[in-house]
């Protein structure tokens, strides 16, 4: 039991040091980083298996007891989450074993996918508050030299703001944990949960105070999870390094912030739900509107994906807002959902350019006549994004609305509809340039050397092509699932609104 | 002292976010790095200021005796500081290679990915 919380972040850190031991050979290091994230995969099914069958599950790492040593804690919604990062690590690095260039192979990619797994991972299970700030900067700077691996013009412009806006918000995160342990005294976030609680009841000045922080923390997370008004770091650096990068990127890292905000207004700050939840449900609203809008405005593969990225999170953090039990259900469905489906999407973009050479929406054209297999791939994710049902986003989606119809959310319920038709809009916008319509006659048009014109999958595109079957896969199987799924999801909710045996878990808990 | 340790956290913090404000890279790696010192300076002090007590348990007590300086805020400035030095680090080899890759340090030149 001990071991299966450890081991999530163990793997991963293994597999980096062993595939830098290797550090001459591309073939070795492909291979570990493959073992290493079968491993880590096999691990989080395990994980996630033991948190079903013993509910919560606590170690204190060097046995020093809580709250003063830092404690590890899967609960049902860690435990899914860590299970996700692992299935995406997995697909990724299947896919870039097709997909990445010699040179960035050769210049330690597959140890930096290792260390981000870890730092997200870590991020996922940690219980100490300023552990989670450590996890927050392993995870950010492999994503940083990620982000900027092979040195191309647009992926230093990109990085410079994505740099620049996540130095800040850990920052504002940092002076936030150091606020609070000047306020209580302790940073193991149970025990946390019930001093916070003592403070606002011994004095009620003190929970405006309490509030500031919470504000902290929501601007900390929230320009991590990429919400209005501070997501614009993203839309400008995630279109920016190859296909597989930006997957796991799109994939993972959003939903970090958006887990360290459920994790917060949850288990944290619950003093003041009207203000505190009322204004996440604005933003999360404000956020959906904002990326779907932009995302119309764009013309370009990746760019659409990414602000697609913005406005899913809106969903997330509005069914955050809305804080019932529903809605939290709805919103780790929808986080299940949207990082499957995402990464799958970007993932068959970087397909696209690797037949055509282009991300550009005018100069792609013909895919479904040349390759309709590919054009199948790229409709399933895209459908489940935009919530037709069966697939996994309609149900999702259902869940978030039907939740806020029961409180009479009327005006959100209405946004998020809204925001389903454009999402929509967009999703048909990409099928009718880059699939449906006939492939541009350029005089100039190049395509890539690797590539030939003509219809049909090399080698490389088809081991690319294995983890897109993977993750379609699952978004259909998650939609004609949903109802196991959905009680899955439902006891990450209930676990996450009853505090109380997170709290007794984690300060019982001897080692 | 307290009060002054707060007023060179204020400072720190807007000096900071005024660098980053100006159009040169160079000021805002300043900027990030000053910020950065101004959280970790707010750690030690929301830890509380407590002079001379150092926190060592005397011969035939059990326990702390209250007032005692609080160790545990400078361990983890000590983390962020370390943290912050490989982040540093490596935004200064990042700017060195935008100005090679872009030929300016103004911020403004840097759009060509933005939407």
């Amino acid at each position: 039991m001990k071991l299966l919380l450890v081991l999530p972040l163990i793997i991963p850190l293994t597999a980096a040091g062993l595939s830098l031991l290797v550090w001459r050979s591309r073939v070795a290091q492909r291979a570990v980083g493959l073992i290493g994230m079968a491993a880590l995969f096999v691990v989080a099914v395990l994980l996630l298996s033991a948190v079903m069958k013993h509910g919560i599950c606590a170690t204190q790492v060097g046995d020093w007891p809580a709250p003063f040593g830092i404690t590890l804690v899967a609960d049902t919604f860690s435990a899914l989450m860590v299970l996700l990062a692992a299935t995406i690590g997995l697909a990724v690095t299947v896919y870039s074993v097709g997909a990445m260039d010699p040179q960035r192979e050769s210049f330690g990619y597959y140890p930096l996918l290792c260390v981000l797994l870890m730092g997200v991972c870590g991020a996922f299970l940690t219980g100490d508050l300023f552990n989670l700030y450590v996890w927050f900067e392993v995870m950010l700077i492999a994503s940083f030299v990620l982000l900027v691996l092979g040195g191309e013009r647009p992926q230093m412009e990109g990085a410079i703001k994505y740099v620049t806006l996540n130095l800040v918000s850990s920052a504002i995160l940092l002076s936030a944990v150091g606020i609070v342990y000047g306020l209580t005294g302790t940073l193991n976030m149970a025990d946390l949960a019930g001093r916070l609680r003592q403070i606002e009841m011994e004095d009620a000045g003190q929970g405006s105070f309490v509030t500031a922080v919470a504000m902290m923390f929501l601007v900390a997370f929230g320009i991590k999870a990429a919400a209005f008004p501070l997501f614009f770091w993203l839309p400008a650096s995630y279109h920016t390094p190859p296909a597989a990068v930006s997957a796991v990127f799109a994939g993972l890292l959003t939903k970090v912030g958006v887990y360290g905000l459920i994790r917060v207004f949850t288990l944290l700050f619950v003093h003041d739900i009207g203000f505190t939840h009322g204004l996440i449900a604005l933003i999360g609203c404000v956020t959906m509107v904002t990326g779907v809008l932009g995302a119309a405005a764009q013309n370009e593969f990746r760019r659409i994906l990414s602000f697609h990225i913005v406005s899913q999170i809106g969903y997330m953090i509005l069914a955050l807002g809305m804080f019932t039990g529903a809605a939290l259900a709805g919103a780790v469905f929808f986080i299940m959902h949207n990082i499957i489906a995402k990464s799958c999407l970007f993932l068959v973009s970087g397909v696209a350019h690797r037949i055509r050479g282009t991300y550009e929406l005018s100069r792609l054209g013909g895919l479904y006549r040349d390759y309709p297999f590919l054009a199948v791939l790229f409709f399933i994710p895209a459908m489940a994004l935009a919530g037709i049902p069966p697939l996994s986003g309609f149900f999702a989606k259902l869940a978030i609305i039907k939740a806020g119809l029961d409180i009479q959310e009327y005006v959100l319920v209405a946004t998020a509809l809204l925001v389903g038709i454009l999402t929509l809009f967009s999703m048909t916008k990409i099928w009718a340039e880059a699939f449906w319509k006939s492939a541009p006659q350029e005089v100039d048009h190049q395509p890539a050397t690797t590539a030939p014109r003509a219809a049909g999958y090399d080698r490389a595109t088809r081991i690319m092509l294995i983890p897109v079957i993977f993750l379609a896969a699952m978004t259909v199987l998650a939609g004609v699932g949903a109802e196991p799924l959905l009680g899955l999801f439902s006891r990450a909710a209930d676990e996450l609104l009853d505090t109380t045996r997170y709290i007794r878990v984690v300060l019982e808990v001897r080692s | 002292m307290n009060l002054v340790l707060a007023v060179v956290v204020g400072g720190l913090y807007a000096a900071g976010l005024y660098l980053m404000a100006r159009r040169s890279v160079v000021k805002l790696i300043i900027g990030l790095c000053l910020i950065g010192h101004a959280s970790n300076l707010l750690i030690f002090v929301s830890g509380g200021l407590t002079r001379g007590r150092p926190p060592l348990i005397r011969p035939g007590a059990e326990t702390l005796t209250a007032p005692y300086a609080d160790p545990l805020p400078q361990a983890l400035i000590l983390t962020a500081i370390v943290i912050g030095f490989g982040v540093l680090a490596f935004a200064m080899v990042l700017i060195h290679k935008v100005y090679v890759a872009v030929g300016s340090d103004d911020l403004d030149q840097m759009k060509s990915t933005d939407a």
